[in-house]
C-alpha cells in the first residue's frame, strides 16, 4: 500500500513524523481526506482533530488552527498549538468552556470579546474532539 | 603605605562580589541548558514552514504577494531583538553596533530607518540613540509566549502594508556555541525569492482553500511571526551562554585581585610589625 509522509508541528515543538495511507483533517471550509498522490493544496485549519491512518493504526491529534500543506508525496500540518489526543482531558476542556462562556457572558467588563469568543471555539473544538475518539473507540 | 584595616575592607566587599558573580554564574548556566532546549523545540517548526514557503515560492501563485514585491525602498525598518537585563558581556552592544553600521550605510542611499525593538536593553540603546521607535516589546521572559510578539510583528507589517517601510531587517544574535555568539542583521522583507530549480518543467499551483490572497497573507504574516519568535528564543539562549561567560570571567577576576591584595595585606602587615619591633628596640636603646 503506498504511503505518505505526514509532519505535524507546532511552534514549540515537533508532534508527530511519519507515513500514513490517509490523513483527515479539518480545514476551513470541511474536513478533509488525503491520500497518497494528492495533488497539491494549501488550506486553513480550523479547530479540530487531525487523524492519520497508517493501515489499520490509527493516531489521532488535536489541532486549534494553522495550516495545512500537501505537495504529492508529503503533508506538512503547521499547527498553533497540537497535542496528541489520547493527552487530552475532557474535564479540562469543559472547565475552559465554562470559563470562555461565562466571560462572554460577563460582556460589560473590559474584556477582549474577540479573544474570549476564539477561546470558546477551540475548547468546544477540543470537546468534540474527545467524543469523536471515544466513538470510534 | 595603607592602612592593614582597609585592605581587609576591600578584600572582603571584593570577596562579597565574587560569591555573587559565581551564583550568578551558576544561575545562567542551568537557565542556558532551558532555554537551549527551548530554541532546539522551536526549531522543527521553522523548518517546516520554511520548507513550505519554499514550496510556495516555486508554484506558479495566481496572487503575488507584496512580501515578494521589490519596492524601491525609501525607509527601512529594523526589528532588533536583544536581551531584558544586562550583565551579558558585548552581546547587546555587538549587535547594536551592526544594526547601526547598516543604518548607517542605508542612510547613505538615502532610505531612512525606523526600529522595533525587543528587549529592554535595545529599547534603552535606541532611546538614548535617538531614533524613530515604532514598536516596543519588553519583558518577555525565559520563555516567551509567541503571542507576546505578535503585536510588534503586525505594526511592522502593516506598516509594510501601508507603504510607510518598503524593506524590514531581522536583527539578533545567532547561536553558535557556548562560547561564540554571532549578531546577524538578515532581510525579511521583501522574502528573497528561492532560486527555481530547473530540474521542474512543469508548472503548477497549489488548489487553495479559501482563497489564495487570504491564504497567503495568513501563511506569509505566520511565517514572520515564526522567524522573529524563533530569533528571540535563540536570543535568550545566547544571552544565558554569554552571561555564563562574563560571571565566570568577573569571578576569576575577582579570585586574582584578591590573591594580589593578600600579598599586600600581608606587606602591609609585616611592616606595621617590623616598625613596631624598631620603635621598641630604639625606645630600649634610648633608656
Amino acid at each position: 500500500m503506498s504511503t505518505i509522509k505526514i509532519n505535524i508541528v507546532s511552534s514549540s515543538e515537533e508532534i508527530y513524523s511519519g507515513e500514513a495511507t490517509m490523513v483527515y483533517a479539518t480545514g476551513t471550509l470541511g474536513e478533509l481526506g488525503i491520500a497518497p498522490g494528492h495533488t497539491p493544496l494549501l488550506t486553513g485549519l480550523a479547530a479540530g482533530p487531525v487523524r492519520v491512518q497508517n493501515g489499520s493504526e490509527e493516531e489521532a491529534f488535536f489541532c486549534s488552527g494553522g495550516f495545512l500543506e500537501v505537495q504529492p508525496d508529503l503533508v506538512t500540518v503547521l499547527s498553533d498549538t497540537a497535542e496528541r489526543a489520547d493527552s487530552l482531558d475532557e474535564s479540562e476542556a469543559i472547565k475552559a468552556k465554562e470559563a470562555a462562556e461565562q466571560e462572554l457572558a460577563n460582556k460589560d467588563a473590559s474584556l477582549d470579546y474577540a479573544k474570549a469568543s476564539a477561546q470558546l471555539a477551540e475548547a468546544v473544538a477540543r470537546l468534540k474532539t474527545i467524543q469523536k475518539l471515544r466513538k470510534n473507540q | 603605605m595603607a592602612n592593614t584595616k582597609e585592605v581587609r575592607k576591600q578584600i572582603a566587599s571584593i570577596k562579597s562580589t565574587q560569591k555573587i558573580t559565581s551564583a550568578m554564574e551558576m544561575v545562567a548556566a542551568s537557565k542556558m541548558k532551558k532555554t537551549q532546549d527551548t530554541m532546539l523545540e522551536g526549531r522543527p517548526y521553522s523548518l517546516k514552514i520554511k520548507d513550505v514557503i519554499s514550496h510556495v515560492a516555486l508554484a506558479n501563485s495566481e496572487y503575488p504577494h507584496p512580501f515578494y514585491e521589490e519596492r524601491t525602498p525609501k525607509k527601512a525598518c529594523f526589528i532588533v531583538v536583544s536581551s531584558d537585563k544586562g550583565l551579558c558581556g558585548g552581546l547587546n552592544i555587538n549587535l547594536f553596533k551592526q544594526v547601526i553600521a547598516k543604518s548607517a550605510e542605508l542612510n547613505e542611499q538615502g532610505i531612512e530607518s525606523c526600529f522595533a525593538l525587543i528587549g529592554t536593553k535595545a529599547a534603552g540603546f535606541f532611546k538614548s540613540v535617538g531614533g524613530q521607535v515604532i514598536a516596543v516589546a519588553e519583558k518577555l521572559g525565559d520563555k516567551p509566549n509567541p503571542d507576546d510578539l505578535i503585536g510588534l510583528t503586525k505594526v511592522v507589517l502593516d506598516m509594510h502594508k501601508n507603504g510607510d517601510i518598503d524593506q524590514a531587517y531581522l536583527c539578533s544574535n545567532g547561536f553558535v556555541n557556548t562560547m561564540t555568539q554571532q549578531p546577524n542583521v538578515e532581510q525579511l522583507i521583501p522574502l528573497a525569492p528561492e532560486e527555481k530549480e530547473e530540474s521542474s518543467p512543469t508548472q503548477w499551483d497549489y488548489i487553495y482553500e479559501p482563497e489564495a490572497k487570504e491564504l497567503l497573507d495568513g501563511l506569509l504574516t505566520r511565517y514572520i511571526e515564526s522567524l522573529v519568535y524563533q530569533a528571540v528564543i535563540e536570543n535568550n539562549a545566547c544571552e544565558q551562554a554569554a552571561k555564563m561567560i562574563a560571571m565566570k570571567n568577573a569571578t576569576d577576576n575577582a579570585g586574582d585581585l584578591i590573591k594580589e591584595l593578600e600579598l599586600l595585606y600581608n606587606n602591609v602587615r609585616q611592616a606595621a610589625i617590623t616598625q613596631e619591633l624598631s620603635e621598641i628596640v630604639g625606645g630600649a636603646a634610648a633608656v
